[in-house]
């Protein structure tokens, strides 16, 4: 019978006294060993992001979720020969795209050509200048707006931007995977790869100051 | 040092040249360049603290996704195959 290893906690003091998580490779190891709590925790660690990316590809949210969960099983099946030299991460995230690409129907017709200007020109007068300015809604991100209206406002501006865009944005500011990890899951050059996150940074903020902005 | 003959990058520019300032992959030069422009433009200064909240705010949708039913079902999923011995 497998007894669940009580003596290694899930957090632990990190050296200033703040609790923080196992790393990836901590709680893998867990898995290895049998530990349900570990893998459990390592699915909701990863399930908001594995689900948005999966999402970019499949047509519904039900299917997104089999994906996950594909990977997962996958991800189970394969930890026997997984060496860890690679981080973590970037073999979780590289199973994942492939399923999905596998059963996807995304449109290929989102390219890097859509959509070239961070902000729109017409913001600038004809001396490059700002002539409407960013308007201000950090004031809303602070004092208006609870965890979870930002939330919410949040994962609405994230839906609107085009798929490619989100899966690099996802990987890198919600996973923080690097930029060589995240050109390596979605097999795309690095020069690539920071032309869509600077593309989909920007929409996002331009998203954010449309419904936050006072 | 920036060339007395540099030409001062426009706010167009700027908020082109946002990701690479954020990422640390423009030139020493071009660095220099930009940050004389953000000293001198509050708008652009505006522009670049709202790139940051919005890379700060797209970390914390790391939180909080998975429910409790569902956490129950990848459970269920893990000991199935634990004890099929898959694992």
């Amino acid at each position: 019978m497998f007894i669940e290893p009580t003596s290694v906690p899930v957090m632990f003091a990190g050296p200033a006294g703040a609790p923080f998580a196992d790393s990836d490779a901590a709680l893998v190891a867990q898995v290895r060993e049998g530990s349900e709590r570990a893998f459990v925790e390592l699915v909701a660690r990863h399930h908001g992001a594995m689900r948005r990316i999966a999402r970019s590809y499949v047509p519904s949210d039900a299917v997104a979720e089999e994906v996950v969960q594909e990977t997962w099983i996958a991800v189970l099946r394969g930890l026997k020969d997984f060496r860890g030299e690679a981080a973590f991460k970037t073999w979780l995230f590289s199973i994942l795209v492939n399923r999905a690409r596998s059963i996807g129907t995304r449109e290929r017709r989102s390219s890097p050509h859509e959509d070239p200007h961070a902000v729109d020109p017409g913001r600038f007068g004809a001396d490059g200048m700002w002539s409407r300015p960013p308007e201000r809604w950090e004031d809303a991100v602070d004092e208006r707006l609870d965890a979870a209206a930002l939330g919410s406002t949040l994962d609405a501006a994230l839906e609107k931007l085009p798929p490619r865009q989100r899966e690099v944005l996802v990987l890198r500011d919600v996973e923080d995977l690097t930029s060589a990890e995240v050109s390596e899951v979605l097999g795309i050059s690095e020069g690539n790869q920071r032309v869509l996150l600077h593309r989909g940074r920007s929409r996002l903020r331009n998203e954010l100051e449309r419904s936050l902005a006072a | 040092m920036i060339s007395l003959f540099a030409r001062k990058y426009r706010c167009v520019e700027i908020v082109e040249l946002v990701s690479a300032y954020l990422e640390d992959t423009l030139t020493r030069r071009q660095r220099a360049r930009f940050d004389a422009h953000i000293a001198d433009c509050a708008d652009c200064r505006a522009y670049l603290e709202q790139m940051r909240l919005t890379i700060e705010l797209t970390g914390t949708l790391r939180e909080g996704d998975l429910s409790d039913a569902m956490r129950d079902e990848f459970g269920e999923v893990f000991r199935r195959m634990r004890d099929e011995g898959e694992i």
